[in-house]
């Protein structure tokens, strides 16, 4: 007979990891009020390293990936030994993962500050960071799948799926996504331009939702509320489904980002399609995770875990129902780049992220100190103020993101729009900003509260580091009738069948769709787009390390409201050398595709330096730093052939005289600005200038009368030499 | 669009990658049995927990 094993789990890594959660989480959240706040009382974007545009980076990425990152790890680690009946297969493996994941963390908190970004959402971090991430999640991924391969149990129970589709996914859009040619150690351009840096940004970031915040926290919940309610998961027939129609579906959902832009119809038709389809294993998952709860619902109302695991699944069940129908067309028409965006992200990210963490948190520390929770009625309070505190964040952001819509889109008997100054439809907003931010604080001061319970729940316990274990290891064959085909297998199973023939069906779908693709109709090129001269590149570097794209598009939408408001709608071939794109997702301020010449010179000066001067009620930061700080231009040669590299078609000439080139424009452009402003000295080595070049040049190009600064590619050969 | 050529090949790939996990998972006999591991996944068999249990049931 076989003897039963004894080993010890390894709970040092899950509290470890379940302590940064907390930490990481407070900081994020704080920042998030901060910005929140900022929106507010403009004032409080007192240096560079604070104003909301770099903030607004640290807030979303402390969340996703310190937050709710590190709380994925603990669940990871603490059920994935239990469920394989096996500890972590490396100790050390372990140790590198928690502590590189915190130095990268502490790198985005000094980079982002800084203004060193990439600017594509979710994925700010410069390239020397994404690679110690990559690096840092295949070492996660070596010793999961090591520790699977030692396991004493042969079934992989659900959750793990879900575990193991995050890291592969993951991994994958983490690569592609990132895809930059380096300048220098803290700066790169993405390989790709215009709309396909849209295109691949959006696959990244709607994945990042689905396999960063959605897969791996669903793995959490289908271990996490059977084991705090004490009963098995309603059923497990459908967990599975759940899985496999979830992991082929999520990923094709991204292009929903992309609406009315630039991008083909027929790729955002796709985006649509399945993101309907969505609903379906979505809404499975939650019935089961709700369901499991049968005949226990008395335990909810004593048990603040579950209480926390109930609104939790909730808001998940709430925000994929709301996310397929923000995917049609026209409801999409009226909720992109408006306040409607945000709360429903928040529904996803206060609700079902952080109650699900909240939840495991209460229910983990107090197994591992071998005590009970400190104080059940702490946390009762803190689910309460929570819950307060999502209902004001959420509900006055939809009240917002109408108001926004509607204003912008209302217009007079006469054609004109009845709120032509855009500053209109943001002073009407700020009362509902405001309730938010105290949303946002209550739910802050909840988590305090947890930080308190959990501090006297971790000094009134000890804490078990190892904890003892038995079970037989595994029998080395596994029995299944010899020679039969796996076919028949699945014949006997009709819902199995089911699955099966729909994934061959998708699969069959998308093997229709890439010929399709083949067509090559997509991008046209529009002759009269030349590339960026060098100070405007620069300029568009600044406006990057602002994170002005955090507030203001650079897409306008064929509507009427918006050609009426901006200018002629923006066109696919306007994009073709925006090594990144920088179409925005969201408009707190207006869209600037069709600034550049709009104003004087000396209005975007006085503006930068203080907007209120410009446009009294303004909610922007000032920007007195540009007007102090010179420009470094030791990069300008580099970075323009870096663009050459990645097909921008400098002509040879231009390149190596580059910081001639950026001179002569920055002096001309200081010299009309000091004609403008009468008697204000303007040195053409300030920032703001490089930043004025770039904001004028925006969506010039396919106007008839637009006079290019500089010619920055060979000119067309004439008639006579073709 | 080149883009949308390298996104679908690798979206097709991850997809294929899961189909190729499923074919295998039911292959090795993981979904047999679709109810027991939802109720084994309740026992931790850990010994210092359920004495730890025990003695705190006892001591009520």
């Amino acid at each position: 007979m076989t003897q039963a094993e004894t080993f010890h789990y390894d709970n040092t890594t899950a509290r470890n990891f379940t302590v940064a959660t907390i930490v990481w989480g407070v900081i994020a959240l704080l920042v998030g009020i901060l910005i929140a706040f900022q929106l507010v009382f403009p004032e409080w974007n007192v240096a560079s390293w604070l104003t909301f545009g770099r903030l607004r980076a640290l807030h979303t990425n402390g969340a996703i990936f310190a937050f709710v990152g590190n709380a994925i790890f603990a669940g990871v680690y603490y059920s994935l030994q239990r469920l394989l009946k096996a500890r972590m297969a490396s100790d050390f493996l372990s140790k590198v993962h928690f502590w590189g994941w915190q130095l990268i963390i502490l790198s985005a908190v000094v980079t982002l500050p800084l203004g060193i970004t990439s600017s594509k959402e979710y994925a700010e971090l410069q390239w020397p960071i994404d690679i110690a991430i990559a690096l840092v999640w295949v070492i996660f991924g070596v010793n999961m799948f090591w520790t699977i391969l030692k396991r004493r149990e042969r079934h992989l129970y659900v959750a793990i799926w879900f575990y193991i589709a995050t890291f592969v996914t993951v991994a994958v859009l983490h690569i592609v996504n990132n895809l930059a040619l380096p300048v220098g150690f803290l700066n790169s351009y993405s390989i790709f331009a215009g709309v396909q840096d849209a295109l691949v940004q959006w696959w990244y970031g709607h994945n990042a939702v689905a396999f960063f915040l959605t897969t791996p926290v669903l793995g959490l919940m289908y271990y996490f509320v059977p084991k705090a309610a004490n009963r098995p998961v309603y059923s497990y027939r459908l967990s599975i489904i759940h899985f496999w129609a979830l992991i082929f579906i999520y990923i094709w959902a991204g292009p929903h980002h992309l609406l009315y832009t630039s991008l083909p119809d027929w790729a955002q038709s796709l985006g649509t399609v399945f993101s309907i389809m969505l609903i379906f294993p979505s809404w499975g998952g939650m019935l089961n995770g709700l369901l499991t709860l049968r005949g226990a619902w008395d335990k909810v109302r004593d048990s603040a875990v579950l209480k926390f695991f109930v609104v939790a699944i909730t808001a998940y069940g709430m925000s994929t129902l709301e996310g397929p129908l923000l995917s049609l067309k026209n409801l999409n028409a009226i909720a992109h780049y408006t306040d409607w965006i945000p709360a429903h992200v928040h529904v996803g990210t206060l609700g079902w992220n952080g109650f699900l963490i909240f939840g495991m948190i209460y229910w983990l520390m107090p197994k591992m100190y071998r005590t009970s929770l400190f104080s059940e009625k702490l946390a009762n309070a803190h689910f309460w103020i929570g819950t307060l505190g999502i209902v004001l964040w959420v509900v006055p952001m939809y009240v917002s993101g109408f108001t926004q819509s509607l204003m912008w889109k209302e217009f007079n008997p006469d054609g004109t729009l009845v709120y032509g100054n855009f500053l209109e439809t943001v002073t009407q907003l700020i009362p509902l900003y405001l309730t938010r931010a105290i949303g946002g604080s209550l739910y802050v001061t909840g988590m305090i509260l947890m930080v308190v319970n959990v501090v006297r729940t971790v000094r009134s316990g000890s804490f078990m580091a190892q904890e003892e274990a038995s079970a037989l290891p595994l029998a080395k064959s596994f029995g299944k009738p010899k020679g039969e085909y796996w076919h028949r297998w699945i014949e006997r199973k009709p819902v199995q069948l089911m699955i099966w023939s729909t994934v061959v069906i998708l699969i069959g779908g998308i093997i229709e769709i890439v010929p399709t693709i083949m067509v090559k109709s997509n991008v046209p090129t529009i002759e009269s787009v030349k590339p960026y001269t060098a100070l405007e590149l620069e300029g568009r570097d600044l406006y990057i390390r602002e994170g002005c794209n955090a507030c203001h598009s650079q897409m306008v939408r064929p509507f009427r409201s918006e050609v009426a408001r901006y200018g002629d709608y923006s066109k696919a071939g306007e994009f073709v050398y925006d090594h990144p794109f920088l179409w925005g997702s969201k408009r707190t301020g207006p869209d600037l595709h069709r600034v550049g010449g709009k104003y004087p010179h000396s209005w975007h000066y006085n503006h930068m330096l203080e907007p209120t001067s410009m446009s009294p009620g303004s909610i922007m930061p000032t920007y007195e730093w540009l007007f102090t700080d010179a420009l470094d231009t030791t990069a300008t040669k580099a970075k323009l052939s870096a663009m050459v590299s990645l097909g921008v078609p400098y002509r040879e000439g231009y390149v190596d005289s580059a910081n001639y080139y950026l001179h002569a424009q920055a002096s001309q452009i200081a010299e009309e600005l000091e004609g403008q402003l009468d008697g204000t000295q303007v040195s053409p080595r300030q920032e703001i200038v490089a930043l004025i070049a770039y904001l004028q040049r925006l969506g010039q190009d396919i106007k008839p009368e637009y006079e290019p600064a500089q010619s920055t590619v060979a000119p067309a050969p004439t008639v006579a030499e073709k | 669009m080149t883009a949308i050529y390298l996104l679908i090949a690798v979206s097709f790939l991850v997809a294929v990658a899961f189909l190729g996990a499923f074919i295998w998972s039911i292959r090795s006999g993981q979904y047999d049995d679709d109810y027991a591991p939802s109720v084994r996944m309740l026992k931790d068999n850990t010994r210092k927990t359920s004495e730890y249990q025990t003695s705190q049931e006892s001591s009520k």
